[in-house]
C-alpha cells in the first residue's frame, strides 16, 4: 500500500517513461497510455495483491488485471517493470524487432504480467469473465480487474459478456471503462455515441459507479469502494473519467495523439512537464 | 484390414460420450456451450458436473473469450457449439485470445460439413479445417466414427495447447475397435496396398473403405490410411506410403481450398511429386437436401473415391 504522494510520484515517472517509448520507436498509443496511468499505478502500487517477483500464468491466489484496449500497452508496460515484473531497461526495446514488449500485450513472449493477447479490441471482458470464474471454481476469493476503452464498447462481443456477468451475479468482477470521449476517428458522441453507458451497464445487471480517473485519491477511494461491492451478487462497472493525453499540456483535448508519436522537439517539451522521480531507465 | 461395422451412432454422441468420461478423469475439464446442449449430446456432462458446466446462451465470440479466460486459473474448458460458430463466426476470438495467446482450450465443433443436411449451406461450413488449421500452434482433429471421436475428445485433455476437434450430425458405422489406440499426430493405416495411396478424414474414412473394396475386386491394390489429425499431419506415414504406391488419393468432407488435400499435397510437392487426386467440395457452398443426396451432388462418394484413385494410377 504506497502512500498518494508516493502514487503520484510513480504517475509522472510511468508517463515520462510512456512519452520516451513511444517517440523511442516513433510509434505507439501516448494519448489513452496518460489518460488511464493515474488508474494503473493505483492497481499496481496500492489496490492488488500481486507477486510480481514470482509471475504465474495461473494467478492463483492473487488479484489479476487485464488490458482489454490493448493499444495503451506503454502505459501497462512501465507500471509493470515499475512494480518489479521485469527489468525497467526492457522499456527501451518496446516495439523494436525481437523484444518481448511487443506493440500490442502478447504472451508468446514470456512478458512476466500479461495473461493475454489484446488488441483486436472487445475480447477482454470475457476473458476476465473467464478468470473471474475460475476464481470461484478455485474458491480464490481475489478479484479480477479488467480495463477496457470507451470506444470499444462498439464491439458487440463486449455486450455478450456484460449480458453474461449481470445475468449470472459474476461478483468477483471489476470492470473499468477508460470514459475519454475520443476514439481515433473523433469524440466517441459523434462517430457512434455511447448514449447514457451508465443507465446501460445498470439494466444489464451491473453495479455502476463514475469517478475522475486522474484524481489519485479519488481513484484509491473508488477502487476501495468497489472492492467493498464485491461478493454481492453483481459485477461492478467503473466509468473512469479521464483526460486523453493528461499531463502532457498539447496532448490533452483531443483524440489526435490517440496513435501518434512525439518528435524530439516535442518530446522534450512533454518531458519539461513531467518529473523523473524515479529516474528515466 | 477386414474393417466391421459395430452399430451406426452419430459421431457428436461420441463427444459426449468422451466428454463424460473425460469430465470423471479430470476435474479441470470444464464444459461450455452456446445454446446446443442436445445437438452436441452434452447434456450427461451438464447432469452429472453442473457446477463446471457453463450455459453461455447464444453468444459464441464471448464464450471463446471466456473459454480462454478459464484456462487462466489451470481449467481446461471445452467449448460446444457448431462447427460454423465455432470457428468462422469466432475467428478473431480464437486467433487473438485462443491461439496467439497459446491458450489450453478445446473447441468442439459439431453438424460439420455437408452431412449436416437440410439446414442448408448457411450451416454447412466447408472452410473450417483451412481456418483452423492457419492458425500456428493449433491442434485440427477429424475423427471417423463414434469410437474415434469419443477416444480423441478424452485424449485432447492430456494435450497441452488449442485443439480444434471437428464431427457431424449424421449416424454413420461405427468400426474403430474400442482397443485401438488413438494418437495425436500418429496415422493409422486402416488397408495395406500397393498400388495407390488413400487418405481421408472423418465421415469420408467409411467411404474410402467401401472404396479399396470395390478397387480390390477391380484388381487394384489401394493403401487406405486415417488421418485423423490434419494438424500436425503425421508427415512420416504420408511419405511412406505414398513412396511405395507413386499415388495418391485425398477424401474429405470440406472444400478443396484448404483442406487435408492441401496439406497431404504441400509435403508431396516439396518431398517427393506424385499424381494427386482429390476428392472435396470443388469451391461451392452446399444446399438443403439429405446428407446422402448432398455427399452424392457434391462428389464425394464412394464412387467418387473409385474414380480418383483410377485417374490417379492412370497418371503414374
Amino acid at each position: 500500500m504506497t502512500d498518494i504522494n508516493d502514487l503520484k510520484n510513480i504517475a509522472s515517472q510511468v508517463r515520462r517513461d510512456i512519452v520516451r517509448m513511444v517517440h523511442g520507436c516513433q510509434s505507439g498509443h501516448p494519448g489513452g497510455s496518460l489518460g488511464c496511468t493515474d488508474l494503473l499505478v493505483a492497481l499496481y502500487f496500492n489496490q492488488m495483491r500481486i507477486k510480481p517477483e514470482q509471475f504465474s500464468m495461473d494467478g492463483t491466489g492473487e488479484d489479476v488485471f487485464f488490458l482489454s484496449n490493448g493499444h495503451i500497452s506503454p502505459l501497462l508496460y512501465s507500471v509493470l517493470a515499475r512494480r518489479g515484473f521485469f527489468p525497467v531497461a526492457e522499456l527501451a526495446t518496446f516495439r523494436k524487432l525481437h523484444s518481448r514488449l511487443q506493440g500490442h500485450p502478447a504472451t508468446m513472449e514470456g512478458l512476466p504480467g500479461i495473461r493475454i493477447a489484446s488488441g483486436s479490441l472487445g475480447q477482454g471482458l470475457s476473458v476476465a469473465i473467464g478468470a473471474a470464474w475460475a476464481k470461484k471454481l478455485n474458491k480464490d476469493n481475489h478479484l479480477v480487474y479488467v480495463l477496457m476503452g470507451d470506444g470499444e464498447q462498439q464491439e458487440g462481443q463486449i455486450w455478450e459478456a456484460a449480458l453474461h456477468a449481470g445475468a449470472r451475479g459474476l461478483d468477483n468482477l471489476i470492470g473499468i471503462i477508460d470514459y475519454n470521449g475520443q476514439q481515433i476517428d473523433g469524440p466517441v458522441d459523434q462517430v457512434m455515441s455511447l448514449g447514457d453507458l451508465k443507465a446501460k451497464y445498470e439494466a444489464f445487471g451491473w453495479s455502476v459507479i463514475v469517478f475522475d480517473g486522474n484524481n489519485m485519491e479519488e481513484t484509491i477511494e473508488t477502487l476501495e469502494i468497489a472492492r467493498q461491492y464485491t461478493g454481492k451478487g453483481a459485477p461492478i462497472m467503473l466509468l473512469m473519467k479521464t483526460e486523453m493525453g493528461m499531463g502532457v499540456d498539447f496532448m490533452m483535448g483531443t483524440h489526435k495523439w490517440h496513435g501518434s508519436a512525439p518528435n524530439d522537439e516535442q518530446k522534450d517539451a512533454a518531458l519539461a512537464q513531467l518529473d523523473e522521480t524515479l529516474g528515466d531507465y | 484390414m477386414e474393417l466391421k461395422v459395430i452399430n451406426y451412432q452419430d459421431t457428436r454422441s461420441g463427444f459426449g460420450a468422451g466428454l463424460l468420461e473425460v469430465g470423471k478423469k479430470n476435474e479441470k475439464v470444464v464444459a461450455l456451450c452456446a445454446d446446443l446442449i442436445g445437438s452436441l449430446k452434452m447434456d450427461a456432462f451438464v447432469k452429472e458436473f453442473p457446477e463446471r458446466f457453463f450455459q453461455m446462451g447464444i453468444s459464441e465470440a464471448h464464450m471463446i473469450g471466456m473459454a480462454a479466460g478459464l484456462t487462466i486459473g489451470g481449467y481446461i474448458p471445452y467449448t460446444g457449439t457448431f462447427a460454423n460458430f465455432s470457428t468462422g463466426r469466432v475467428y478473431d476470438q480464437i486467433r487473438q485470445a485462443v491461439a496467439y495467446s497459446e491458450k489450453n482450450v478445446k473447441i468442439c465443433a459439431s453438424h460439420a460439413g455437408l452431412t449436416l443436411g437440410e439446414d442448408g449451406a448457411t450451416h454447412q461450413i466447408l472452410e473450417d479445417i483451412g481456418l483452423m488449421k492457419m492458425l500456428p500452434g493449433m491442434t485440427v482433429i477429424v475423427p471417423c466414427d463414434y469410437n474415434q471421436t469419443k477416444a480423441a475428445t478424452i485424449a485432447i485433455a492430456d494435450h497441452e495447447g488449442p485443439v480444434y476437434l471437428r464431427f457431424g450430425r449424421p449416424k454413420v458405422p461405427n468400426f474403430t475397435t474400442e482397443d485401438r489406440p488413438f494418437i495425436i499426430g500418429k496415422a493409422d493405416v486402416l488397408c495395406e496396398g500397393t498400388d495407390v495411396s488413400i487418405f481421408a478424414a472423418g465421415h469420408m474414412v467409411w467411404k474410402a473403405y467401401e472404396a479399396v473394396n470395390q478397387l480390390r475386386e477391380e484388381g487394384i491394390s489401394a493403401e487406405l490410411i486415417n488421418i485423423h489429425t490434419i494438424k500436425p499431419l503425421d508427415v512420416e506415414a504420408v511419405m511412406l506410403s505414398a513412396s511405395k504406391t507413386k499415388c495418391v488419393v485425398t477424401a474429405e468432407e470440406h472444400q478443396m481450398n484448404g483442406g487435408l488435400g492441401d496439406s497431404i499435397a504441400q509435403v508431396l510437392s516439396r518431398n517427393l511429386p506424385l499424381p494427386v487426386e482429390m476428392v472435396a467440395v470443388k469451391d461451392v457452398f452446399g444446399q438443403s437436401g439429405t446428407p446422402e443426396e448432398l455427399m452424392a451432388v457434391y462428389g464425394l462418394d464412394t464412387s467418387d473415391i473409385v474414380a480418383a484413385a483410377k485417374r490417379a494410377v492412370a497418371r503414374k
